[in-house]
């Protein structure tokens, strides 16, 4: 019994260690595992705010700025009711209108056209499971928004959809707004890849989500 | 689950001498054991699953078991498998209204509505919008005398049932936004108005929405 006593005091400080290495194996292991075929960059927890830097948010802001006013952004975020479409963004066909829910109204609802997906061919609709305008209580405009107005409107949760910085960040990756760059044939595609206005979005709020001047 | 949409079945015939040819589609050959194989490739034009694969809908109110492509406009399974052809293909890009039919009762477009969409749903199409041609729309049609050559009028009249569901007493403005989405080429829409208007009276007579 005594020897035994001895030899378990004595291994006493080596347990400890490799019961930490365990924790600390399987802690790696689960974070490799639910960090899978991602940028680990762009996935990692962000602090907001974490490192001020104004220049390198507006900066940032400019190219962000770029893919909202283009055609694929801009054309579901108009200032009246009805939505634009096409690349020289004209007023939709047909008139559809917002409606309370952003979802058209009576027998003009947009997935009475807008499928799922996208329907085959040239001038067919594009299509999105959740295709919508935003709702008649909170329009989000972007048409006619100078770059300092979108900025401060991004940002304000009684104009962005109610989102905090950290829901903004991951509205990045929302179906519809991934859409925009899957939008079917004969449209142009927003000015940068996903990726690249990923990266500038996340590094304008994480800077600081700086207004330009103008 | 997708099954790979090749197919090969390989014969084994008994025959002492036979000509080895080549084929697009088969081959045959004569093997060491002084076997005779021809091998043959079917290609399928849809995969296995979707071959065995039957998709239901209700059509009307009448159960439907359909063996067709899920990618096949809704549109084409009315008219030409089913057999209901008083939907109207106009131009099978959702822009005029033609193919209008009830999909759980909203207006959708069926030209560009894949049957998948349908599967297990409640379609309605002009047969279905009543049981004798007495919807308060198909009376006032009537009444109005509104079509002229009448291809857009079954699109046109199910646009307007959804309206008059919705909004049991429409303004003009309520009928321009719900009817803008179906054109008519021989410009029935002063009558189109009118008998919505109508019809929106009948309902009321007989007593709520259909």
């Amino acid at each position: 019994m005594k020897v035994q006593k001895n030899s378990s005091s004595s291994l006493k400080p080596f347990k400890s260690v490799i019961v930490m290495a365990i924790i600390l194996c399987t802690a790696g292991i689960m974070a490799f595992a639910f960090n899978t075929g991602r940028d680990p960059k762009i996935n990692m927890p962000v602090t907001v705010g974490m490192k001020k830097d104004s220049v390198a948010s507006v900066k940032a802001f400019a190219a962000v700025y770029k893919v909202l006013m283009s055609p694929r952004c801009l054309n579901c975020h108009p200032a009246g009711d009805v939505p634009f479409q096409g690349d020289d963004s004209h007023l939709h066909t047909m008139f559809p209108k917002r409606g309370i829910d952003g979802k058209g109204v009576l027998a003009m609802k947009c997935a009475n056209c807008h499928q799922p997906e996208n329907t085959p061919g040239l001038h067919t609709p594009p299509g999105n499971p959740n295709w919508h305008l935003p709702p008649a209580d909170m329009k989000m405009v972007f048409e006619g928004k100078s770059p300092r107005q979108l900025a401060r409107q991004m940002v304000d949760p009684n104009q962005n959809g109610h989102k905090n910085m950290q829901q903004l960040i991951e509205h990045a990756d929302d179906g519809l707004v991934l859409s925009g760059w899957n939008m079917g044939e004969g449209r142009i595609k927003p000015p940068l890849t996903h990726a690249a206005f990923k990266k500038a979005w996340i590094t304008w709020i994480t800077t600081g989500a700086y207004a330009p001047k103008k | 689950m997708q099954i790979p949409a090749i197919v090969t079945i390989l014969f084994e015939i008994r025959i002492k001498s036979f000509e080895i040819r080549k084929h697009r589609n088969w081959e045959a050959g004569i093997f060491e054991d002084g076997k005779v194989r021809i091998t043959m490739t079917i290609k399928l034009t849809r995969s296995l699953t979707q071959i065995i694969t039957m998709i239901s809908l209700k059509v009307n109110k009448k159960p439907y078991e359909v063996d067709a492509d899920p990618n096949m406009p809704l549109l084409w399974v009315i008219r030409d498998i089913i057999g209901l052809t008083g939907t109207k293909f106009g131009c099978g890009v959702a822009q005029c209204g033609a193919c209008v039919v009830h999909l759980n009762g909203e207006a959708v477009r069926s030209c560009v509505t894949k049957l998948s969409r349908a599967e297990h749903q409640d379609i309605t199409t002009i047969e279905g919008l009543s049981n004798d041609n007495d919807h308060p729309l198909q009376v006032a049609w009537n009444e109005a005398n509104v079509p002229q050559c009448g291809y857009c009028h079954s699109g046109q009249l199910m646009s307007a049932a959804v309206l008059l569901r919705e909004k049991p007493k429409p303004t003009d403005q309520d009928i321009d936004d719900a009817m803008a989405g179906n054109i008519c080429r021989c410009g029935t829409y002063l009558r189109i108005r009118q008998a919505i208007h109508m019809a929106a009276e009948l309902q009321q007579k007989k007593g709520g929405a259909k």
